[in-house]
């Protein structure tokens, strides 16, 4: 079981698919749920402290501001964690502030240095479409079973 | 001096299960989940249902429900446990964080069902389609960069 990365972090179908072909995905809801279920100071609405931008060092410079900083702390560790990576190109839901975007961009550019396996699709447009994209989903997952047991 | 937090459902794990199928709604799905709950909450939704507890548990529960419609029922992690009032739409009102993501993502369902039928059916027998291309956005050609410059100076 290869632990994949899925961008957008939050998709239904790619978080669906890949748990259907019993590997792990990594998505954003793994790092929130961390936070919201660890006792601490109360910082509604998610959780992120003082204490994440300065997690977020790790992954962007001193520079970058703390909107991004913060938000690869919770992106930062699935990154390390992930052995393969779905991206979705054309995701037009994965839209936000000038924070989400950018943060986006670096998760984008960190899993393209990271030389881990990736597989990047476009979102379905009609029912062939759908057939492309499942197979190709499918036969993606299979490839790093088998690596796994090389 | 800020307040101290302590969480809920501490060490538990909450799914969402959408139910996208022409022969079974929420509240039906709901109903056999429960059969098969042994402790896990349930809460339906307009869509399908959260679950919520260990994560063993809730492990078991979905691949029971996943068994009742393989190819309409998808299946994701929640980071927040339902009912929490810092995302629940009971207190905030309009649509709830998220849901437009998960609204825009629900149309293209129909067409992952197709896929998984569709592979189903073919049972590794035929060659897998090949995947989609992604369209390269052609690169901007040097001379036309060139003019846009002129026209800029000029």
């Amino acid at each position: 079981m290869a632990k994949v990365f899925i961008y957008p972090a939050t998709s239904l179908i790619l978080s669906d698919l890949v748990a259907r072909f019993g590997h792990k995905p990594l998505g954003a809801a793994l790092g929130i749920r961390e936070r919201i279920q660890t006792a601490g100071v109360d910082s509604p609405p998610l959780q992120i402290t003082p204490e994440e931008p300065k997690r977020g060092l790790k992954y962007a410079a001193v520079e970058v501001p703390s909107g991004v900083r913060g938000r690869m702390a919770i992106y930062g560790p699935l990154l390390e964690e992930a052995e393969a990576a779905i991206i979705v190109t054309d995701a037009d839901l994965a839209f936000g502030c000038m924070g989400c975007a950018r943060t986006d961009e670096l998760i984008l550019f960190s899993l393209r240095q990271s030389g881990i396996p990736i597989l990047e699709l476009k979102y379905p447009e009609n029912e062939e479409e759908g057939v492309q994209f499942v197979a190709a989903v499918r036969k993606f997952l299979a490839g790093l079973e088998k690596e796994g047991e090389a | 001096m800020m307040a101290e937090y302590s969480p809920d459902y501490v060490g538990t794990v909450t799914k969402y299960v959408f139910v996208e199928s022409p022969s079974m709604t929420p509240g039906e799905l709901a109903l056999r989940a429960y059969e098969a709950s042994e402790g896990v909450l349930i809460k339906e939704t307009c869509f399908g249902l959260q679950v919520t507890g260990e994560p063993e548990s809730v492990d078991r529960l979905i691949e029971v429900i996943r068994a009742f419609d393989p190819a309409h029922i998808f299946v994701k992690d929640r980071g927040f446990p339902p009912g929490d009032p810092r995302r629940c739409r009971a207190n905030l009102g309009g649509a709830r964080p998220g849901y437009l993501g998960h609204e825009r993502e629900f149309r293209i369902l129909r067409y992952i069902t197709r896929g998984l039928e569709e592979l189903d059916r073919r049972g590794g027998e035929e060659a897998e389609p090949a995947p989609p291309t992604l369209d390269k956005k052609p690169k901007l050609d040097i001379k036309r960069l060139q003019e846009l410059i002129d026209t800029e100076e000029s």
